[in-house]
């Protein structure tokens, strides 16, 4: 079955909803909805502890990922999947720690430099980048719109959360993602992802990492008010001489609506593991539904409002 | 209910939301949006409200649930963060950062944030475990048992290693046995373990501060 | 800081953002260095030059606070003609004694008087004060720690030259001390670079004065080296001469790696002291309470009630069975004869004279200094009891050990007696932490242990109750002190656990508390007696309990108070947050500015008061002037906020109770590829080395004696954020074990190319003890430095793992060495030298001889390093 089946059943008023500036919760369903929550992670105060991961997995009972020694840096935890729901990434540079100077070449491959030595009087200009990326809880969520099951849903909050009760293990959701987020578990076969801790939202609470953040790297609270913050936070960056800082995933206007988890970076998102320019996946659906709605219509609408129906239950 | 503006200016003197809503007393932020649990209307996408499986309905965090929360410090380095220990059912379910701590603020490190699993995970040894002299496996003992058989070992070293003079001055000793640790134990323990092991004579009483 | 202790990083990170500036000293490029304004990479082991270089600095181009350095340190005070410095006598200060291998102070004193350590080595007055023959200094005998120091007049008073002009006052004394320390020496000997050396001179002198105060934070790696209390006291002379202590934003703040070290140091488990930093009473021939009391107290300052104290102490120890007529059963303490620490104990153990072996909550198989020696020490037991959670390395290494691969050991010949009774959580027990700001928390159960679980109040409780019972009809006169001892503590049990009764913690707080001739709990330490009418378990922390109200417990949030919050616990003595905090005002008792206001004087209400508790007697005016015979706290002036100092005063200059020297020097660690370019002596004089030698312990070759290069490079051992310590609370937690779940070591692009090693690889590093491997991973976070005109690479090793639990790998400490500092014998672990190669080590017998080779190529004998 091809991904863009699945779409036909999600009804018919897609204003918005899967491209552009919208509010996810409203099109989801949530008429009456708390404001739109999400995480701005600050990496220029991140200093790597990893709390965040730990009190991740703690939280959600997430079994332990593998225990390998990677090299990269501090980093064994490798990157986001099934078991590992907040990564953080270490980047050494030899960029002086303030001031940025776009346009130099950012990557360092430690493994060459091994064989070549430094020379002596450059060790001025250094510094380790750190960043604890997560599920961004895309305005327009491509796993959301490929999942046939229903396992993943938009929250009251605008969140995307996989529920583990429905989730067969498709794996459609998988490529889907633009981020390379959300992951299969081996153990089960189910996908798995951040869920911005939906059950402690539902009671008022922050998420795990963010409450355990020592520097408040991971700030959560409602995604307008958390935008305004990071706006002013790169706005004093900038007066302070660093060029360098940006805000990845806060535009609105961008390939995926804008992230309900966003960051300020330091350097190119590549330098950190995240695409450039991220695009939903299904950004082709609109025009597509409208294709195939002429058919439906004609050929099997019926059908259509009882697929709908049988997803409630 | 605070106003928008509060909120906002709080925001610029660098206040984040959770302790603006602690500030505002607001026990926490949800409660701005009274009506957000009446979720009514229409999902026209049909992966929203509609999608809500029975588990996801029914999901409540176990800090909401537990049946009591105890106030704690965490047991790793000397910063001494302020723990929130959640109880159910006489199980710890869960350990988080004391947010009213003036120390950590709720906040936690790694190691601070794995608590829960070394107070409940599977690599504590809840037996107690026997070597004979020259056994080459541990057996299992009755912890009555074990205490008994210390406390004779004591006795006996004690008195073997007893010294009464050292070098024609009075001693009133013994070097028969040490003890190392105490960093990781409460002020209580130290007080007892000094107190009994020097009343036994025993001066050879250390702990990590000196390593 | 951001490694070891992220959560109080935060406070950094809001300092940085108020526009603070953040200096990073350390050879690594940590966590800590990632977020700082400037990191100054050093060579391990040089602290005392670079911070004795920004002490020159200050003092050359007067940047000091002159009027706060003329109140409130001993700068002015004229010292004895006969003293000598390292200046006059290349590289030693006057008093040595090279067979002895120590010093006598007696030439440090100050003019026309001698001075009384109030902490430090108090004993080495003693044969002065309560007389007998041979004054002579201390050996390496291991007083009180260094918590505050002090000192008083024997007889006289101090000759003082308030315009510090005099020759030998001792402003001048540490100018011409600290001279040849420039910028180009510093450089020269630490690898920083002349400009990186000045830019941390200008800010940290910008930084302070009456508006500014300046904060120094320093955790073991000042405190593991053979001069590690001289690294502080440097840095305490800097604070002193920029006014930064008693300030807010000021001071130098140790950070503990254990949730209650402080406490443990405080209510200590160690060897030469009682609760509350009173001493540990040395053998003396017919030493009383009187002539102990005499010998080691100074007459003035708080330190002076130390009579009231001690016998507080003795009556809580035992209770009704200590009388005037008894001394309060002074005689039932147990005596040192020189130090005892735990050092010395695996010594005693090797030795067969210490048969029994408790660990609490410890793993020194891998965790302390040679580990070998340690495992060889366990071998050689009768019986070993180890608590804890887990099984760790000092609980199996009787069949899992190095030795027992190698063959060196066989698990049948051992006869050692091992008992692993598991250990209870905080979360399963009642107690109190004190964490790194002095502060007491209390934390409450829970929930009830599991299965054999305990906690180490039962544990001791009870191994006290049933060896009382044993010993119960016994006449002898050794079991006096433990059938006289009060061991009636409440217990309790919950109906889920009938069986365990569990002592009440908060009754043993009541007794470290103390309670008045009536029962009633005590307030402060200001009302103890020494006539045995009060009971006080440890001075410096009565109060906690007052009003019978557990004050460690107290939690009023912090945002519902002031920055200071003191309704959060509670802090010893007296809940004072910052400590001699007089020293915020300036002598009038009027705050220096009033940005950095916390306490001061009120005119109209004739009174302290601030922010803070003050930390000085409450009503004395600043004006006050002390009567020429007045003792105690009485003999302190209005202008002396030093309080537990005799002259009230801080110590720019240390007279008396340190081993080492009364100004801090920079001399090489024991190992190093570098020799002393300030001075002809290489080491430390009185290191203390002696009582530990063995086959097992061999020093290299240093400097440009033959050999040493065969271990070309610096080694350090460290933690990193993922671990705990030696790994017992993190080692075997999935969670943090896959954070970093391999021994790794760091090395330079540079010196892995220099060595072939591989990234990702795996390295053998080899010093005269042991050789281990570890992963490479190759980072230009390792800094290679120049120094001495040659170039210097550091082998980074963090030193948390062992063989059990899910993150394993060798342990660092196969190679570390038992060389001491001579005050407090804390092994030097953070400097040593090293080779390094490519590949993984010999396995089995093999292992051994390649330390053997190591040791043949450089040449090493029982007599290497151990030179004066």
């Amino acid at each position: 079955m091809a991904p863009v089946d699945i779409q036909i059943g999600r009804g018919p008023n897609l204003d918005g909803a899967l491209l552009g500036d919208t509010d996810p919760a409203t099109q989801g369903g949530y008429p009456d909805h708390p404001p739109r929550m999400g995480f701005f992670t600050d990496t220029s105060v991140c200093i790597g502890c990893k709390a965040c991961e730990v009190a991740c997995k703690t939280w959600n009972a997430i079994p332990e990922d593998g225990l390998v020694f990677t090299g990269m840096s501090m980093d064994n935890s490798q990157g986001l999947g099934a078991s590992t729901w907040r990564h953080v990434a270490f980047i050494e540079q030899r960029k002086p720690v303030a001031a940025q100077d776009p346009g130099v070449v950012h990557d360092q491959n430690v493994l060459e430099l091994a064989g070549n030595p430094t020379a002596p009087g450059t060790n001025g200009d250094f510094r380790w980048l750190m960043a604890s990326d997560v599920c961004k809880h895309c305005t327009h969520a491509a796993c959301l719109d490929v999942c046939p099951t229903g396992s993943l849903f938009r929250t009251e909050f605008g969140t995307v959360v996989v529920q583990e009760d429905i989730c067969n293990g498709c794996g459609y959701c998988i490529p889907a993602c633009p981020y390379g987020v959300i992951d299969q578990r081996k153990e089960d076969g189910r996908a798995w992802k951040c869920t911005l801790c939906y059950d402690r939202l539902s009671v008022g609470q922050e998420p795990a990492c963010a409450k355990a953040c020592p520097t408040d790297s991971i700030q959560f609270g409602p995604l307008d008010e958390l935008r305004e913050r990071a706006d002013a936070r790169l706005a004093r960056l900038h007066e302070a001489g660093v060029a360098d800082a940006r805000l990845y995933g806060r535009d609105p206007q961008d390939g995926v609506g804008g992230d309900g988890a966003f960051f300020l970076l330091l350097d190119e998102p590549e330098v950190y593991g995240l695409p450039p320019d991220p695009v939903v996946t299904t950004r082709d659906l609109p025009s597509m539904w409208k294709h195939v709605t002429v058919a439906a219509a004609t050929l099997v609408g019926g059908a259509l409002a009882a697929f709908v129906a049988g997803r409630r239950l | 209910m605070p106003t928008r503006d509060q909120i906002r200016k709080l925001l610029e003197q660098g206040h984040d939301y959770p302790a603006i809503a602690r500030r505002l007393g607001m026990p926490s932020w949800i409660e701005r949006w009274p009506v957000y649990r009446q979720l009514t209307g229409e999902d026209p996408l049909g992966r929203g409200a509609a999608a809500k499986s029975k588990h996801s309905t029914q999901l409540k965090a176990r800090t909401e649930t537990a049946d009591k929360v105890v106030k704690s410090v965490c047991p790793f380095c000397a910063v001494g963060c302020g723990q929130n220990i959640y109880v159910k059912d006489e199980k710890v379910v869960q350990v988080e950062g004391d947010p009213d701590s003036p120390v950590s603020r709720g906040r936690l490190c790694p190691r601070g944030s794995s608590t829960m699993q070394l107070v409940t995970g599977s690599a504590r040894e809840y037996q107690v475990l026997y070597r004979r002299p020259h056994g080459t496996e541990w057996e299992r003992l009755p912890l009555d048992q074990a205490m008994d058989m210390i406390a004779d070992r004591v006795i006996k070293t004690r008195r073997e290693g007893w010294q009464w003079e050292a070098e024609g001055k009075r001693t009133r000793r013994t070097l028969g046995f040490a003890s190392l640790g105490g960093a990781t134990l409460d002020n209580e323990e130290n007080y007892l373990i000094k107190k009994l092991f020097t009343a036994l004579g025993a001066i050879q009483i250390e702990n990590q501060a000196r390593i | 800081m951001a490694e070891c202790h992220p959560v109080g990083f935060q406070w950094v990170m809001e300092a940085k953002a108020r526009g603070a500036k953040v200096i990073h000293v350390d050879p690594r490029f940590t966590r800590t260095s990632a977020l700082a304004d400037i990191h100054v990479p050093l060579r391990a082991g040089t602290d005392i030059a670079f911070l004795g270089g920004i002490v020159n600095y200050v003092l050359a181009n007067d940047k000091y606070f002159r009027d706060y350095v003329v109140a409130y340190t001993n700068a002015g005070t004229i010292l004895a003609e006969d003293f000598q410095d390292t200046e006059d006598l290349a590289g030693v200060f006057s008093g040595l004694d090279p067979d002895e291998r120590t010093y006598d102070f007696h030439t440090w004193q100050y003019e026309g008087m001698e001075v009384q350590a109030a902490s430090g080595h108090r004993d080495q007055e003693y044969q002065d004060k309560v007389g007998g023959k041979n004054g002579k200094g201390v050996r390496q005998s291991g007083r009180g720690e260094s918590h505050g120091s002090g000192g008083v007049g024997i007889s006289g008073v101090p000759q003082v030259d308030p315009t510090l002009e005099h020759p030998r006052c001792i402003f001048q004394v540490l100018k011409r001390h600290y001279a040849r320390y420039t910028p180009e020496m510093v450089s020269d000997i630490t690898g920083v670079p002349v400009d990186t050396f000045l830019q941390v001179c200008e800010l940290l002198s910008e930084n302070s004065g009456r508006e500014r105060t300046s904060s120094f934070v320093y955790s073991v790696g000042w405190t593991q080296h053979t001069v590690g209390v001289q690294y502080i006291r440097t840095a305490a002379i800097l604070q002193q001469l920029l006014g930064n202590i008693g300030r807010p934003g000021g001071g130098i703040m140790a950070l503990r790696g254990h949730a209650s070290i402080q406490g443990s140091t405080d209510i200590p488990t160690l060897f030469n002291l009682l609760p509350g930093y009173i001493p540990m009473p040395h053998a003396h021939s017919h030493e009383d309470l009187d002539s102990f009391i005499q010998g080691e107290s100074p007459k003035k300052s708080y330190w002076a009630e130390m009579r009231a104290y001690t016998v507080s102490l003795l009556k809580a120890w035992w209770g009704p069975a200590a009388t005037p007529d008894n001394d309060f059963c002074f005689d039932y303490l147990p005596r040192l004869t020189g130090s005892h620490s735990t050092y010395e104990t695996v010594m005693a153990q090797l030795a067969g004279d210490c048969k029994g072996y408790f660990l609490m909550g410890e793993n020194p198989a891998i965790g302390s200094a040679n580990a070998k020696m340690q495992r060889l020490g366990m071998a050689n037991l009768e019986w070993l009891v180890v608590r804890d959670f887990s099984l760790i390395e000092s609980a199996t290494w009787w069949k899992d050990s190095p030795e027992i691969e190698s063959g060196e050991l066989t698990t049948e010949d051992i006869g050692t007696e091992v008992f692993f009774l598991p250990a209870a959580a905080h979360t399963e027990k009642d107690g109190s932490f004190t964490n790194t700001q002095r502060m007491l928390q209390w934390h409450h159960q829970a929930v009830e242990p599991d299965g054999d679980a305990r906690s180490d109040l039962w544990f001791t409780f009870h191994l006290g109750r049933i060896i009382r019972e044993k010993l119960e009809s016994s006449t002898d006169e050794m079991d006096r002190p433990i059938l006289d001892l009060t061991w009636d503590y409440p217990t309790k049990s919950s109906p889920a656990r009938p069986e365990i009764a569990e002592p009440e913690a908060e009754a043993v707080l009541a007794e470290i508390n103390g309670w008045d001739a009536e029962g009633g709990p005590l307030s402060s330490y200001e009302q103890l007696n020494e006539d045995g009418s009060t009971v006080c378990g440890c001075w410096i922390y009565c109060g906690v309990y007052s009003n019978g109200i557990n004050q460690a417990a107290r939690r009023k949030p912090g945002i519902q108070q002031n920055w200071v919050a003191k309704e959060w616990g509670w802090a010893w003595p007296a809940n004072r947050r910052i400590l001699y905090n007089r020293a915020s005002a300036d002598p009038d008792g009027k705050p220096w500015s009033e940005r950095k206001a916390l306490v001061w004087w009120d005119e109209d209400k004739a009174r302290w008061t601030g922010h803070d508790t003050p930390d000085f007697s409450a009503t004395k005016s600043p004006h006050y002037v002390p009567p020429t015979n007045a003792t105690g706290a009485e003999a302190l002036a209005g202008i002396d906020p030093f309080v537990m100092q005799a002259d009230g005063k801080s110590w720019l200059f240390v007279p008396a109770g340190l081993t080492d020297g009364p100004l801090p020097t920079h001399y090489e660690p024991q190992e190093s590829p570098v020799p002393n370019l300030l001075y002809r002596q290489q080491r430390n004089p009185v290191r203390q080395i002696t009582t530990m030698v063995h086959r097992n312990d061999r020093f290299q070759p240093s400097g440009d004696e033959p050999g040493a290069a065969v271990f070309p490079y610096v080694c350090s051992t460290y933690r990193i954020a993922e671990h705990h310590t030696a790994g017992g609370m993190s080692r075997f937690l999935p969670y943090l074990a896959e954070l970093a779940p391999e021994f790794f070591c760091e090395v330079s692009p540079e010196l892995a190319a220099e060595r072939g090693l591989e990234h990702t690889g795996w390295a053998t590093v080899i010093t005269a003890r042991g050789a281990i491997e570890a992963r490479v991973l190759v980072t230009e976070r390792m800094t290679p430095m120049t120094v001495h005109g040659r170039r210097l690479h550091h082998v980074g090793l963090p030193y948390h793992w062992g063989n059990n639990g899910l993150a394993t790998g060798d342990p660092a400490n196969e190679l570390t060495h038992l060389s001491l500092d001579p005050n407090v014998h804390i092994q030097e672990v953070k400097a040593l030298a090293c080779d390094i190669q490519p590949g993984r080590r010999p396995r089995g017998r093999a292992r051994d001889e390649l330390v053997e080779q190591y040791q043949r190529r450089a040449g090493i004998t029982e007599q290497t390093g151990t030179e004066v």
